[in-house]
């Protein structure tokens, strides 16, 4: 069997013809394999869903409890039709997979979802498999990304909280996996303090601890104490909600505040660069370990990618697919 | 370089004035010399380097890299350094840090050809942050929205907190003596002896006025106070001492190669503080005229003649080697009317007859020229001091021009109006359009800033990143001091000091003005 006819793009997403199931469906679909907990990648209404334990347990914290009628943890190997597949840690959030699909005759295709390389406290490491196809994003899909250390850019967030002691500083993240990372880089550069977080994050980062993921002394943002880190969703910082702040220091963490016109879009006073997605060395150098017969790109800017691709002389095609974010909140 | 590439990210990201003040001060108490004084000179505009063009940087790029993905990578981007920065391959060699110092050295002794391959060793030493910054050094487009006064603020700031507090003024005073890297300013800040005031022709610290109501004036005598019309130009300083003529801006930058006619005709020697005007045949031209002549590094010969430029004197500091500064201002004005400044383009600024406030509320309801903001009003007795003390000199402006706008987009502030949207574009009718005719930010109460922050919210239409449109339904009685030509904005004309005077919920859209309305205000 080909790899075209195994796995295609269709208006709901991606889908497996032989194993009759969808990767990340945009719509409601009978049988969903989803890679992770991100709104853009995990939606509710499906009729079966099949992912990693902490996964489903975080769609959900997000949708309920019914977000589907039937619910299959992803362990080992697992037949679907006339496919067989497997979850791998993606190292982007906890619960995070790629899926590797295995044909009984043609090449097997592993859909990578979004991932990451850099050393990540709150979940597993991404997991180099060999494959024939490689499914990436390419969010930041262009050399200028090329994320510094996390830890000195929390040293930096530590850094202007020293310079301006009197000044709360409020940094802007996505309420899954980016918030809990932030805190968990904050403890490592070392800020003992507790950390007040908005009510969106709530939830997610009490699913964090009850993981096993210490984040260390976390209090309400209505009640923030003497706390001086504040956490809350980037849209929080277009609400009235933000107003009862007194001259806050507005940061936010994201790949894209590499580019000083997209920090500046924002309005941010402190742009982070701390991503959970690869970066460009990441990624090419992803592609140069797994050295797979061709490249599919899913979303991002593949432009790059596919340039590079060409340099290297391995064989890559766009899907193009839409209604994936490129960092969504 | 890597402290000074720190500088210069925060300073870009922040826009709040105290917030910038301690960032500088911090980087001046943290960074030793002479990397802090190449840091001053840098973000002052008093540093002179080879200039490295686009061109020469896109074809170091090229030789690194692919040309596709280059361009890819400028074209998302969007700023030449900044690509340059971000792209340019990981360092392979490792040494010390490439120092403030090291960078000025290279960009000012390199010689135009060992240029290129000096620039691309000096990359491959750097982070990406550095590379930004030396870039932008390099480049002479520094561009993190500093005055040099605020600069000197911070050192004063920061002697304050060495316990060896200098004033701006003291700072300023001798500031036109020193050249980068600044050593002896450092060391006269903290503690050291005070630099001899090296330069011929230096600047003297400004007095300022501070505004004064009917009401206020009401209980001073009017016997002991002189009052003078308040020009529309630019407030300057003009010194000719030793041979050395120079023309210094209130806060002391040097505009004098703007107005070479202005600086052939200072045949005097002293300091002289006055007004900066256009004059044609004895009438003085709006400040618009003023405008066109002001930033330019050559003036042509026929903007030295379409626009001659002049100066009106209110006071004298030096004359002929003596400080006169401790004088009692009516003694001053004697010595000004006394000295002769042979020259036409010079004259005084007149004083106003009057005995009683009436007189001059009579006079300045009716003045006598167009480019007259209103009066000045003086204590005879006041010597000449630096800053602006409340007391000795005080402004009566004229009352501000209205006109009726709609607010059409709004902006988050920050400081203490953080997530309050106080930044406001407005507009006035053009045909059946709204034409944006400027920017307010302050002239509203905190309670009425919550009315407007929840009118925005409300009624946005759009979002542009930070920037949110309006439904056009909001009229603001927008006050402003005067208007000028002005081609970046649309409507051709911008305003000075705008701000919003009141909010007229009552008035319905369809009734604020027209451009019409504005340009006949001109
Ligand atoms: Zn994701
Ligand atoms: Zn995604």
């Amino acid at each position: 069997m080909r790899a075209e006819d195994i796995l295609y793009p269709t208006e709901m997403g991606l889908y497996c013809a032989p194993g009759d199931f969808y990767i990340d469906p945009l719509r409601p679909v009978p049988r969903a394999l989803v890679t992770h907990g991100h709104a853009d990648h995990a939606r509710p209404g499906n009729a079966a869903v099949m992912a990693t334990r902490q996964t489903l347990e975080i769609m959900a914290i997000r949708y309920g409890e019914d977000f589907t009628a039937s619910r299959q943890i992803a362990e080992g190997t697992t037949r679907l039709g006339g496919v067989t597949v497997s979850f791998h840690p993606a190292g982007h959030v906890l619960g995070s997979a790629q899926i590797l699909i295995t044909p009984d005759n043609g090449p097997r295709i592993l859909v990578s979802g979004d991932y990451c390389r850099a050393p990540n406290p709150v979940c597993l490491p991404f997991e180099p498999v060999a494959c024939d196809i490689f499914i990436t994003e390419a969010t930041f899909g262009l050399p200028v990304f090329r994320h510094p250390d996390p830890i000195a850019e929390a040293a930096r967030l530590l850094a202007s909280m020293a310079e301006f002691p009197d000044r709360p500083h409020l940094v802007g993240a996505y309420a899954l996996g980016k918030a809990q990372r932030v805190i968990a880089l904050a403890r490592a550069a070392g800020h003992h303090a507790p950390i007040a977080i908005h009510g969106a994050l709530k939830r997610l980062c009490d699913y964090h601890v009850e993981q096993g993921i210490d984040l260390g002394p976390l209090v309400s943002a209505t009640d923030p104490g003497d706390a001086q880190l504040i956490l809350a969703p980037p849209s929080a910082f277009a609400s009235p909600w933000v107003q009862r702040f007194r001259d806050p220091v507005i940061a936010y963490a994201s790949g894209w505040m590499t580019v000083r016109a997209r920090a500046r879009q924002r309005g941010v006073e402190l742009p982070l660069v701390i991503s959970d997605h690869v970066d460009w060395p990441q990624l090419t150098a992803t592609i140069t370990e797994l050295a797979p017969q061709e490249v599919w790109i899913t979303h991002g800017t593949e432009d790059g990618l596919l340039r590079w691709c060409e340099i290297q002389g391995i064989a890559a095609r766009p899907l193009r697919l839409v209604g994936y974010e490129d960092e969504p909140e | 370089m890597k402290a000074f590439a720190r500088l210069l990210e925060r300073l870009a990201f922040t826009a709040g004035r105290n917030a910038k003040l301690t960032i500088l001060a911090h980087y001046f108490a943290a960074t030793p010399d002479p990397d802090r004084g190449w840091a001053l000179a840098a973000l002052t505009g008093g540093l002179d380097l080879r200039q490295v063009s686009p061109s020469l940087l896109r074809r170091l790029a090229g030789e690194r890299m692919d040309a596709q993905l280059f361009a890819l990578s400028y074209d998302f981007v969007g700023d030449l350094a900044e690509t340059i920065s971000l792209i340019w391959p990981e360092a392979t060699t490792s040494g010390p840090e490439v120092t403030l110092s090291d960078a000025v050295a290279l960009l000012r002794d390199t010689g135009k050809l060992a240029l290129p391959a000096a620039i691309a060793q000096v990359l491959d030493r750097m982070t990406p942050p550095e590379r930004l910054a030396f870039l932008k050094l390099a480049t002479g487009n520094m561009r993190v929205g500093l005055s040099a006064r605020l600069a000197r603020v911070a050192l004063a700031q920061g002697s304050a907190a060495q316990d060896s507090a200098r004033s701006v003024e003291e700072i300023e005073e001798i500031w036109h003596g020193l050249t980068p890297p600044y050593t002896a300013l450092f060391d006269w800040l903290a503690g050291g002896a005070r630099p001899e005031a090296a330069a011929a022709a230096p600047f003297r610290p400004v007095m300022l006025s501070t505004p004064i109501t009917p009401s206020e004036l009401a209980a001073l005598d009017p016997a002991d106070y002189i009052a003078e019309w308040k020009w529309d130009g630019i407030r300057v300083q003009a010194v000719s001492e030793g041979g050395m003529r120079r023309l210094y801006s209130r806060t002391g930058e040097d505009i004098g190669a703007a107005f070479p006619d202005l600086l052939d005709a200072l045949n005097f020697e002293g300091a002289v503080d006055g007004e900066l005007l256009i004059r044609r045949d004895g009438d003085v031209a709006p400040f618009a005229d003023l405008q066109k002549r002001l930033g330019r590094k050559l003036v042509s010969k026929a903007m030295l003649q379409s626009h001659p430029a002049s100066l009106r004197l209110y006071d004298i500091l030096t004359w002929q080697g003596e400080d006169l500064r401790a004088l009692p201002l009516q003694d001053r004005r004697a010595r000004l009317q006394a000295a002769d400044f042979d020259s036409d383009r010079i004259d005084l600024s007149p004083l106003l007859p009057f005995t009683t406030w009436q007189d001059l509320t009579t006079l300045r309801a009716a003045p006598p020229a167009q480019v007259i903001e209103g009066v000045m009003i003086k204590r005879r007795t006041a010597p000449y001091v630096a800053g602006r003390p409340r007391g000795p000199w005080f402004k009566w402006k004229r009352d501000p021009m209205v006109i009726d706008a709609v607010l059409l987009y709004a902006q988050s502030g920050h400081g203490k109006r953080s997530g309050f949207y106080s930044d406001f574009t407005f507009g006035v009718w053009d045909g059946p359009d709204l034409v944006p005719v400027g920017k307010a930010y302050f002239g509203f109460t905190d309670e009425e800033l919550k009315e407007l922050d929840r009118f925005v919210r409300k009624n946005t239409t759009q979002r542009y990143g930070p920037v949110r449109q309006l439904a056009p339904l909001l009229v603001v009685e927008v006050a402003f001091e005067g208007l000028n030509l002005s081609t970046r904005h649309k409507a051709g004309l911008a305003m000075r000091f705008p701000r919003i005077s009141r909010i007229r919920w009552d008035k319905p859209a369809a009734e604020a003005d027209h451009l019409d309305t504005l340009r006949t205000m001109l």
